[in-house]
């Protein structure tokens, strides 16, 4: 089991869903980020996805971009996006990190060498946003043998017909992509998600997380209710960036607006703990 | 080198690599669309009314076959090869990129997409992609860099007069990749009804292989013209790389002529030794993975792409189409840079002595071939794409040579 597994079954046991909380490594510099990083199980992230930051996240709409590009800027390389994760793991070793982000970074810091040291410092996942399954056999058996969870987007386009190889080598959760978009752009609807998602859990058993234009807490509770997480991005992204000086660098600001979204957002699913505890 | 093959003309494989390179690098909301494109397209090609469409349109609407020309007052003055100019500046809308653009908008057609978006970066593809939308009657945005918008303010209006919707990117340096991720972000959004026409020979499988079977109708033509003028083929090749559409036409349908030697001329803008000063991604780039295929790229040691920088707009891509990729490392093909400066020279020297105004484009071809042709026998037969003409560079060009206009 990894900590991926452990902690949906411990969602399971507690009968909520789990708050998955993105930010992107480096933004907007390597201390806040670090700092950021390591209070967001405290405000109530049950599971982190830490973006790798490229220089051209085609899949990304402007909030992410821009963030990644705050990273850049500010000096973000992979080598400092792992460290990040070694000292986040020296003082969690229960909060499951997933490195997200685009192939290009990884193939140029060579596919093996990434595996390895992205499993030794302390990582749990993997999600490559444009490495679809027919592409990914030189890097699949390095990340099963070093026990990283290879995470797959299913998008609402992703039919019957392609499914199964979608969920094939899938393993720790399928993010469900509830828009067909960018990310941060439209709102998920969600009678048409809660379809989709009974859909895939028909030919999986696999924990799904649904992300893709969360903002609120009314989002947050009603895709809980069909899924087993959800995912916030865009929104904790943006509200870094509205913090920050003229020159883009972190204030007073940046850490409790971060961390108090996301206590705020986790707090529909902590309220369904207690209720169903009653 | 490596051992040469039985032919260099059979690539993809079926999922579209080329050796190492190709593929499709997409988010899986793109992979069905790229799959049913793929069907979509084999149907097309087995179908004699698709090919019969397009030629009539190439012959009728876009004015082709394109005139072999021989450059003779060129060839004089630089003393070696035969040299000709494949007329591709001629076609309508002033460039190569229309061939591809027919195609396409008959394949949208034929998949009952009832809108059309494009990148462009020189914006002669914009233009191309502007022009067929018009004809067939389909809405049309056109995404082009922030700074491409500047530096080509003609093709700009010229799409806008076509009725074509266009949109300013400024997302990272605003130049062709940059709009090329935003037409990719667009198509995401939009995937029930929109058609991506893709300018040249990258992108996701099937991209790179469709375009390129659009545009070899310019080799195709050049075989049988050189057959007509001097009773065999040529015996040199030269053609400007930008993602490398013009010079795949005109190169592939010679491949397996080991006779015939092939040079693909990359943008070296202030010199290849300058970092992050030129767009030659094949003589100055590094493997890796962008726009849906891996290539060789403009990128530094993290796998962060660099902008690049060329004279010419439509050569300013940190990108190549992967077949070319994998042709350089078969060293089937031999792939050369020149500088901003020897294109403007070339540029100057095909207007006084030929009468004919290249795009900045092809005058790094020309500039390639006036470093070669001297040096070749007065019997090598050499064809030079003209891929282009150059109105749309004038501007830029006066600014350069610090001229008033
Ligand atoms: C005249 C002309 N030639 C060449 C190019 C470069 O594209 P490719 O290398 O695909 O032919 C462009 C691109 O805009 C162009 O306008």
């Amino acid at each position: 089991m990894t900590r991926i597994d452990q902690t949906f079954a411990r969602l399971k046991a507690e009968g909520r869903g789990g708050l998955v909380t993105f930010i992107t490594a480096g933004d907007p510099d390597y201390e806040t980020s670090l700092s950021m990083l390591r209070g967001l199980p405290a405000a109530g992230a049950d599971i982190i996805e830490l973006g790798m930051p490229f220089s051209d996240p085609m899949a990304d709409g402007p909030a992410i971009q821009a963030s990644s590009l705050r990273a850049l800027k500010a000096g973000q390389t992979m080598k400092k996006t792992l460290s990040m994760v070694r000292e986040f793991r020296k003082e969690d070793q229960v909060t499951p990190v997933v490195l997200m982000g685009y192939y290009n970074p990884i193939y140029v810091y060579a596919v093996d060498r990434f595996v390895a040291d992205a499993s030794e410092a302390g990582a749990d996942g993997l999600i490559i946003v444009d490495l679809p399954p027919e592409e990914d056999e030189e890097l699949r058996p390095a990340a099963v043998e070093k026990g990283l969870n290879l995470i797959r987007l299913a998008t609402p386009t992703t039919d019957e017909a392609r499914l199964p190889a979608v969920l094939a080598n899938t393993s720790g959760f399928v993010y469900y992509v509830s828009i067909a978009g960018i990310t941060g752009t439209a709102a998920p609807d969600v009678t048409s998600v809660g379809a989709h998602v009974e859909r895939i859990k028909a030919r999986t058993d696999l924990p799904i997380a649904i992300g893709f234009g969360v903002k609120s807490q009314e989002q947050v509770r009603d895709l809980a209710a069909v899924a087993e997480g959800v995912v916030v991005g865009s929104a904790l992204v943006s509200a870094i960036a509205g913090t920050l000086d003229e020159d883009g660098r972190a204030t007073a600001e940046t850490e409790p607006k971060l961390l108090g979204l996301v206590q705020y957002l986790a707090e529909p699913l902590r309220q369904r703990a207690e209720a169903s505890a009653i | 080198m490596t051992e040469p093959l039985n032919t260099y003309r059979g690539g993809p494989d079926e999922r579209g690599h080329f050796g190492l390179f190709g593929g499709r690098y997409v988010a899986e909301t793109l992979m069905p669309l790229i799959l049913d494109l793929e069907r979509a397209y084999n149907a097309a090609k087995e179908d004699p009314s698709f090919q019969a469409e397009l030629d009539s349109l190439n012959a009728h609407y876009s004015g082709r076959p394109s005139p072999l020309y021989f450059a003779e007052r060129l060839t004089e003055h630089l003393g070696g090869a035969k040299i000709y100019f494949k007329r591709d500046e001629l076609n309508h809308t002033g460039s190569h990129k229309i061939n591809n653009c027919l195609g396409q908008i008959q394949l949208a057609r034929r998949m009952g997409k009832t809108r059309i978006i494009a990148e462009t970066g020189a914006g002669q593809h914009g233009v191309a992609v502007a022009t067929v939308a018009a004809r067939f009657g389909l809405p049309c945005e056109i995404y082009m860099g922030a700074t491409d918008i500047e530096r080509q303010k003609p093709n700009v209006f010229r799409m806008r007069l076509l009725g074509a919707k266009v949109n300013p990117v400024t997302s990272g340096s605003g130049t062709l990749k940059d709009a090329m991720n935003d037409a990719l972000r667009d198509w995401v959004a939009n995937v029930h009804d929109t058609f991506y026409i893709i300018g040249t020979v990258a992108g996701p499988h099937p991209y790179p292989a469709m375009v390129r079977d659009f545009q070899s109708v310019i080799g195709k033509e050049v075989r049988e013209q050189m057959m007509e003028r001097e009773g065999r083929l040529p015996d040199t090749l030269v053609a400007c790389i930008g993602g490398g559409s013009n010079a795949m036409g005109l190169f592939h349908p010679f491949l397996d002529d080991r006779s015939v030697a092939i040079y693909g001329v990359e943008a070296g803008g202030h010199g290849i030794d300058v970092p992050n000063g030129h767009a030659a991604s094949m003589t100055g780039g590094q493997p890796g993975v962008l726009h849906g295929n891996r290539t060789y790229l403009l990128q530094n040691d993290d796998g962060q792409i660099l902008e690049g920088h060329s004279i010419s707009a439509g050569l300013d891509y940190p990108g190549v189409g992967p077949e070319h990729a994998w042709l350089r490392d078969s060293g089937r093909v031999t792939y050369v840079a020149v500088t901003d400066r020897e294109a403007l020279e070339a540029f100057q020297l095909c207007t006084k002595l030929e009468g004919i105004i290249p795009a900045l484009e092809p005058s790094h071809a020309l500039a390639y071939v006036r470093k070669l042709a001297p040096a070749l026998p007065k019997d090598n037969l050499l064809v030079m794409n003209m891929c282009g003409r150059g109105d749309k560079d004038i501007f830029a060009v006066a600014e350069h040579l610090s001229m008033e206009m």
